[in-house]
């Protein structure tokens, strides 16, 4: 009985993240998401009000978001370059292009556009296997994830890692981490390097429900609220750990209480500027007093990965609604639009560009040579010290 | 004054006579330095050359080390650079692979190797790994160390031996130090090399002493990653080993040679990556091999050296290589049984001299 209660709790909830008590349409249990102050004649900044973040041990930031065409077009443009690269990976591993593990990430777009809105490159990132739009996020080109994703040379690893391996060194990303829920101290050392520098840095530590009951989430936090490190622990919440829903995973699906002593807020993750609101806070409030737990409620609609339907444990129904209700995307398309910011073909515009970019990106990713032989002995150590390792028989010793 | 009373006027003032002598002394003859004192000389020096390094480890600040490695360096560097950890390895052992990653010089104490399965998964997953799978851009110039292997009636969860464990995967270096030279040197070296070294001591050699010079005492006195070192040279039988193995095979072949054998010790130093050359050698020289270890005999590290044996110098053997390895059980208690556990200089014997056919 209580396992149906909590199975209905979320189908209810999905569509009605945060609830929405300010609105009366909410009341109502419509979806309008914001109420937007319609633009003036040559002014093209919106006032938008965002849904209410659930907070705990600390003030919310206000839900009023000021942005502008400028801003909107941007994220318009870089949301739908994640969503047609991961719907391009998702055609070329049924076409065999890419093999072993795939995880996508449509759906979630308006998190790492919002995060990135927030940050700087000098802030620190590390994430899961579902980072190839992290990648994009970090400053990275389709090129690279598509290339990285087929294993060839101009792939973000140089096809040394794989879809779930992407680094970005340079603008501090770090990756793209198999293990579940690995990342999460390694992600409150990189805090831990921002603080013993005191460049004023944070660090983002990004991973999912299904990660959120693991062991050494606390340990990290433990350390990262003993030490007052700069770390951001972000929820990507989007319900499902693989095939096991949240109310079947966790006794307590309210993650970002989650923390206890570490104050915390949830988010609408399917809009941009509810988490750009939120990141800003959040990286404030970590530079000045320590880590922060950020939930950010999202949904995913490819399944845990491509070999996974995403269809035995949950509706298609339910995807559909969400699409429909939620989107990212088409939350800011219509922003745009709603509010005269810009035109439907303007847009349209937008969405050709992108669409002729991504098939150019995987053009040349396709065109890209597979590794060298000697790539197999490259980087092992970065230090070699004029070592040999040794190879498939007692006849092949490598001089690295 | 009780002094006095202990040596009366005449017997005190010889005393005084001998002490300044001895101190004069030691300006001239060799210092003796022990394990302990070794590592945390090292581990100061380095500190003090390189603001990225620090310590983190349990009770490696405020208690002065579990074993008393860290001693006095809280109180030299302060709580910035020498940290005490909660017991949680596997965040502690993560928290330290990010920093790696950011460009700081974590040094993660681990009170023993067996609490290092607890992080296990960040040592081989995160800190060995990600400079292959970045393709070279994010490095981890981390160091793991604390007491591997068997110490004294501490039993099956806290003896275990990880050199086996370690020293399969491409991408750490290990190091496994003998005596108080190569604590100095190899760790300084560990810290100073920018991949993932796992350093492994031993408890029960932390008090013993060994002499050091000049040389050895240098503020820069590093010794090579990746070079074996003949311990002693011979020329009728190898007797390889690390660690506090080194010390058994040292005995080994002073009583061998009161029986007209010539036994080369070889210190293995580094387990990976792995001196092959150093080792086949001095078994092309001998002919014979024994490999000596306190670890279990199935995919043991004496294993490789076997398998190193055979594959490169087969043709010069005049025996089959020979092991010397913990016996195939957890750690019991009792003291017999642990003795019974773990090689003794005897077996060594026994074994080396099974394998001249005597």
């Amino acid at each position: 009985m209580a396992l149906a209660n909590a199975s209905r709790r979320l189908a209810q909830s999905l569509l009605r993240p945060l609830g929405s008590a300010q609105s009366p349409l909410g009341a109502l249990g419509l979806q309008q998401r914001g109420i937007a102050e319609p633009a003036a004649a040559e002014d093209t900044s919106l006032t938008v009000e965002v849904r209410p973040f659930s907070a705990h041990r600390i003030e919310p930031p206000s839900t009023t978001v000021t942005t502008d065409r400028a801003e909107l077009l941007k994220f318009f443009t870089s949301m739908y370059r994640m969503r047609r690269m991961e719907i391009a990976a998702d055609m070329l591993y049924k076409a065999k292009f890419i093999r072993g593990f795939c995880h996508l990430y449509d759906g979630q777009e308006a998190i790492l556009e919002g995060i990135e809105a927030a940050l700087e490159y000098t802030d620190s990132i590390i994430t899961s296997y579902r980072d190839h739009c992290t990648h994009l996020g970090r400053g990275g080109t389709v090129v690279e994830v598509m290339a990285e994703l087929m294993g060839r040379v101009d792939g973000a690893a140089k096809g040394m890692g794989g879809s779930m391996h992407m680094y970005k060194k340079e603008h501090n990303f770090y990756g793209g981490q198999g293990i579940v829920g690995a990342q999460i101290p390694v992600g409150a050392g990189l805090a831990f390097a921002h603080k013993y520098r005191e460049d004023g840095g944070v660090a983002l530590t990004m991973y999912g429900d299904g990660a959120a009951n693991q062991g050494q989430k606390y340990e990290a936090l433990n350390i990262a609220a003993l030490w007052d490190l700069p770390c951001i622990f972000i929820i990507e919440n989007n319900h499902y750990g693989m095939g096991t829903a949240e109310w079947r995973g966790s006794k307590s699906s309210s993650f970002y209480t989650r923390g206890d002593y570490t104050p915390g807020l949830k988010v609408d993750g399917m809009d941009v500027l509810a988490v750009k609101q939120a990141m800003t806070f959040a990286k404030q409030y970590a530079q000045k007093n320590g880590p922060i737990l950020m939930e950010m409620d999202t949904y995913r609609y490819h399944g845990h990965s491509m070999s996974d339907p995403g269809s035995t444990y949950r509706t298609r129904d339910e995807i559909s609604q969400i699409r429909q209700l939620r989107d990212p995307v088409e939350h800011v398309r219509k922003l745009l639009t709603d509010n005269n910011l810009a035109s439907t073909s303007e847009l349209k515009a937008i969405e050709k560009d992108v669409k002729k970019e991504i098939d150019a990106a995987v053009d040349k990713a396709k065109n890209s040579p597979i590794p060298p032989d000697e790539a197999l002995w490259k980087n092992i150590y970065k230090d070699t010290l004029g070592g040999k390792m040794k190879g498939l028989d007692s006849s092949v010793k490598i001089q690295l | 004054m009780q002094a006095l009373l202990q040596f009366g006027r005449n017997g005190l003032r010889q005393q005084a006579q001998s002490k300044y002598l001895s101190q004069a002394l030691r300006g001239y003859a060799s210092k003796e330095l022990t394990v302990r004192d070794a590592l945390n000389s090292a581990l100061d020096e380095e500190l003090a050359r390189d603001d990225r390094v620090f310590i983190m480890g349990e009770e490696v600040g405020e208690y002065q080390g579990a074993y008393k490695i860290t001693r006095g360096l809280l109180q030299k560097y302060g709580a910035k650079r020498v940290r005490d950890t909660p017991i949680t390895e596997a965040g502690f052992t993560g928290i330290g692979a990010g920093a790696a990653f950011a460009g700081l010089r974590p040094i993660v104490e681990f009170m023993t190797f067996n609490f290092a399965m607890q992080a296990i998964d960040q040592i081989i997953n995160s800190s060995a790994k990600t400079l292959y799978m970045s393709a070279g851009t994010i490095s981890s110039p981390i160091v793991f160390r604390g007491p591997n292997g068997a110490a004294a009636g501490v039993a099956a969860q806290h003896s275990q031996c990880y050199a086996a464990w370690y020293s399969h995967v491409p991408g750490l270096k290990v190091l496994a130090p003998y005596d108080a030279e190569d604590c100095r040197g190899l760790l300084k070296a560990a810290i100073r090399d920018p991949d993932p070294v796992v350093f492994l001591e031993n408890e029960i050699l932390y008090g013993s002493a060994f002499p050091v010079d000049d040389t050895i005492l240098g503020k820069d006195f590093t010794l090579p990653i990746g070079k074996a070192k003949v311990q002693r040279e011979g020329k009728d039988i190898t007797l390889v080993g690390f660690g506090k193995m080194v010390g058994y095979n040292l005995e080994a072949a002073k009583e061998l040679e009161k029986e007209g054998v010539s036994a080369e010790v070889i210190n293995v130093r580094t387990l990976k990556p792995l001196d092959r050359e150093t080792i086949v050698n001095s078994v092309r020289k001998t002919h014979r091999v024994v490999c000596v270890e306190e670890g279990w005999p199935q995919s043991g590290f004496t294993a490789e050296i076997v398998a190193t044996v055979n594959e490169e110098c087969f043709d010069d053997l005049d025996a089959p290589p020979e092991r010397v390895t913990g016996a195939e059980v957890p750690m019991p208690y009792a003291a017999n049984l642990e003795a019974a556990a773990l090689p003794q200089v005897k077996d060594v014997i026994r074994v080396a001299k099974r394998c001249l056919g005597r």
